[in-house]
């Protein structure tokens, strides 16, 4: 089958603003996103820029917007796409080149809540114990990527870029739920700052960018759930 | 720029990770470089778990880990690595745990163990429950840890910077430089020692589990300054590949009961390893399954590939211990496995073979063991020999964090001891030549063509079965492949964030690993484990009981040197399952 594939392009270093640049090009309704922009980098216009690692959504590397939702090259089909194709960079992120977003400020919000299991007792001789039932209650959150599909699809962050962030806030949900960990006051500091998770308007926007389906919102419920538990 | 640290970490997968983390736990100035950002690298996508003697679910031993290891690696596993491997993986998954790593768990709050190929009770009697898991997510779990951990150690990162060269003197490492993505400019990196983990070379093959980004980039850069690459005939076909992707459906898919069938709807694996059948290693399950297409009694129209069945199995087990294999079954063929079976072939997977190293990482330059100082490598990146002539499963990821670990402490301690050598940015020299030059060709064949034509060519000849011909015929076409390499062109020329400079310069790594390999595949004249000879189907221990050592020399020519392979308790058997 034909697809028309829009690409919005834009080289800070040579135009000021981004352009729409279309492409026509051979494609199997089982085509991922991914091999129509290497399909264009390698036989059409090797110039196009955009990040990629393992190719089927365990990296996180391709986040980008497909027909106007937040999604994984690598996991979105051409067959649940139709046949006119429309690629942009994740919103609210700077732009480097072309898809390739700047994404250290993603990371910054990410290390803020202290993303690792803070727990000071003495480990015993052999693995700490957690029942099933405890380690079911965090395993949604353990899935994500960092792909930042989620934050960039939420209109808070793309108002004020110094919201932490869904995705932040999934990390931290990931140890504060998780029974070993003692860390929910160390990490109050950053969650519960103006730019915390109380900016959060629940408009579910995250939930749906997923590619790994993680409940996105509801993990920012339970984390402003835990924080509130703790006053009392 | 111009850059200094005590242990310098080339890769952000696990074993680089965990080196970074135990480096820096010694008290020196550890930097991570990556090609990527940290967390995407390929550890990431590792499925079944990390394989333990800890015995959670029923009794096991690090002796009976350390016989699976040994024999599946057709006994060219050195023994004294295979006995310290399956001793201290133990405490490294244990250590993992207190790190915080959300293992899946048993009723009695234990980490829960599943079944993997090749890893028996009792020397070979049945399968056993050993391999530690977080659903089929452990890879990605583990570099998840390892990561927080780095995080919260500080530990600088330096993100999409490519290491174009390491700079050695006299057999003394000394740093490295390294292209910034973001940029274009070149920085040199000053180090008093230097751990390479940066992982396999899969993207030789055109039909692979591997990221794209996975080309054999520090093999290579060392392959070219006169470091032997050791044992690089053993490449890894993982048996469940998605079909025809190549994506990867983990062995723990049959650990947890899923069979292999054919077009008639046979269990075939009985016929080929009758005690422990769907489970047996990789090396051997990939032929089988060849055998089976080669016999006509592939499934499809074409014939081309077999089943993996699961359908048998509760719903219930598919989606809650195998819920991202399912999903991939799912998004990529349209495929339910609770319902249909799944299409799957061998798929390229993992090298056995890289740069040869001690137990502690020091990477060794011949049969001797001769350290180049200061220089360590650990992970898929180095030959220690713990996998001999084929890894078993779940073992790469006990590699990555026992060895990573070794590599690490082993480097901070050398960088306690040792000073950094003065060198200038002249040493940016031959990386300015290499990348002015691809940047300077005017008229030539384009990276795409070039890295298809390799690929294509190394299925076709140098897969799961080898013959003297079709290796002979795969030399000159890589041979043909280098001649226009030389002459590749790229069409942008710009600096900020040129992955089409960079795919270039991977191509050219790519061409080296496949020589290292082709040739060692055309040398050794065996069958043992993952090197599977038609010409020479018997495994021949009188002439072939030794490790190779690949060097490249001028004009396309190799030459070769042995290392004998460290025996002790277990001697070498025929090898039925």
């Amino acid at each position: 089958m034909q697809v028309t594939l829009k690409i919005l392009r834009h080289d800070p270093a040579k135009n000021a603003k981004p352009g729409w640049q279309i492409y026509s090009l051979e494609a199997e309704p089982m085509d991922r996103v991914l091999d129509l922009l290497h399909k264009v980098k390698w036989h059409q216009d090797s110039t196009l820029a955009f990040r990629r690692s393992c190719g089927h959504g365990v990296c996180g590397s391709d986040a980008m917007v497909i027909n106007g939702v937040n999604q994984l090259a690598c996991k979105a089909l051409v067959k649940n796409l139709g046949t006119t194709i429309q690629v942009e960079p994740l919103r609210g992120l700077p732009v480097e080149k072309d898809l390739i977003v700047n994404m250290e400020g993603f990371f910054a919000a990410y290390r803020a809540v202290k993303p690792y299991l803070i727990n000071d007792e003495q480990p015993p001789e052999r693995e700490r114990l957690q029942s099933p039932e405890d380690r079911a209650v965090f395993d949604s959150s353990t899935k994500c990527i960092l792909c930042a599909a989620c934050t960039t699809s939420c209109p808070v962050f793309w108002v004020n870029g110094s919201y932490i962030g869904p995705a932040a806030i999934v990390q931290a949900h990931r140890f504060i739920y998780d029974s070993r960990d003692k860390g929910l006051r160390e990490r109050m500091q950053a969650l519960n700052a103006s730019t915390g998770v109380w900016r959060c308007r629940t408009a579910y926007n995250c939930t749906e960018a997923c590619p790994r389906g993680i409940p996105v919102t509801q993990a920012i419920e339970e984390v402003k759930r835990a924080m509130l538990y703790d006053r009392f | 720029m111009a850059h200094e640290h005590d242990v310098i970490v080339v890769g952000a997968g696990g074993s680089g990770l965990t080196s970074a983390l135990y480096a820096a736990k010694q008290g020196v100035d550890v930097a991570v470089v990556s090609k990527l950002y940290p967390t995407r690298s390929h550890t990431g996508a590792a499925q079944g778990g990390i394989g333990a003697a800890l015995g959670n679910v029923e009794e096991d031993h690090w002796e009976w880990h350390m016989f699976d290891t040994i024999k599946g690696g057709d006994y060219l596993t050195d023994q004294d690595a295979a006995e310290l491997f399956c001793k201290e993986v133990i405490d490294a998954v244990i250590e993992l745990e207190h790190m915080g790593l959300p293992f899946d768990r048993l009723p009695s709050g234990k980490i829960s163990q599943r079944r993997f190929g090749g890893h028996t009770k009792d020397y070979g009697k049945a399968a056993v429950h050993r391999a530690a898991h977080a659903a089929d997510r452990t890879g990605h779990m583990i570099l998840q840890t390892l990561y927080q951990q780095c995080v919260k150690e500080g530990i600088t990162f330096y993100n999409e910077y490519h290491v174009t060269d390491v700079i050695i003197e006299g057999g003394v490492a000394q740093g490295l430089v390294a292209y910034e993505l973001a940029s274009g400019e070149l920085h040199t990196c000053k180090a008093k020692a230097i751990v390479i983990a940066s992982g396999g070379y899969g993207r030789a093959w055109k039909t692979t589990s591997n990221a794209y980004t996975l080309t054999g980039d520090m093999q290579a850069i060392l392959y070219r300054k006169g470091i032997p690459m050791e044992d690089m005939e053993f490449y890894q076909f993982h048996p469940t590949g998605l079909f025809p992707l190549g994506i990867l459906l983990t062995e723990g898919a049959r650990g947890e009961g899923g069979i292999l069938r054919n077009d008639s709807g046979e269990r075939f694996m009985e016929r080929y390893a009758p005690t422990i059948k769907d489970l047996a290693p990789r090396d051997m399950v990939a032929r089988a399954m060849y055998m089976e297409v080669r016999e006509g009694r592939g499934v499809g129209t074409r014939k081309d590939h077999v089943l993996l069945d699961l359908t048998h199995l509760p719903a219930e087990t598919i989606h809650k211990k195998l819920p991202d294999i399912s999903e991939f079954a799912q998004i990529y063929l349209g495929v339910d496995p609770t319902k249909q079976p799944v299409p799957v072939m061998p798929t390229a997977h993992y090298a056995m073979g890289g740069i040869p190293t001690t137990l502690n990482g020091e990477v060794v330059i011949d049969g001797n063991n001769t350290v180049v100082k200061g220089l360590y490598a650990a992970g898929e990146v180095a030959c220690v020999s713990l996998h001999g002539a084929n890894r078993l499963g779940t073992n790469s990821l006990g590699d990555l964090v026992v060895f990573g670990r070794r590599a690490g402490i082993a480097a901070a301690k050398y960088a306690k001891e040792a000073e950094f050598y003065d060198f200038t940015s002249e040493v940016l020299g031959p990386t300015r030549e290499r990348i002015e030059k691809i940047l300077g060709t005017g008229n030539g064949p384009s990276v795409a063509d070039l890295r298809a034509e390799l690929q294509q060519s190394m299925q076709d000849r140098a897969s799961v079965f080898r013959t003297e011909s079709l290796l002979q015929e795969q030399t000159e076409v890589l041979k043909e492949l280098f001649d226009k390499y030389e002459k590749v062109v790229v069409q942008d020329r710009g600096s900020k964030y040129n992955t089409e400079l960079v795919e270039a310069i991977e191509l050219g790594y790519l061409l080296e690993v496949a020589e290292a390999t082709v040739h060692s595949c055309l040398n050794r004249r065996e069958s043992r484990g993952a090197h599977a000879r038609e010409d020479y189907p018997e495994r021949n221990d009188k002439e072939w009981l030794k490790h190779t050592l690949v060097y490249k020399c001028p004009g396309n020519k190799v030459k070769f040197a042995y290392k004998p392979v460290v025996l002790g308790k277990f001697e070498p058997k025929a090898r039925t399952y």
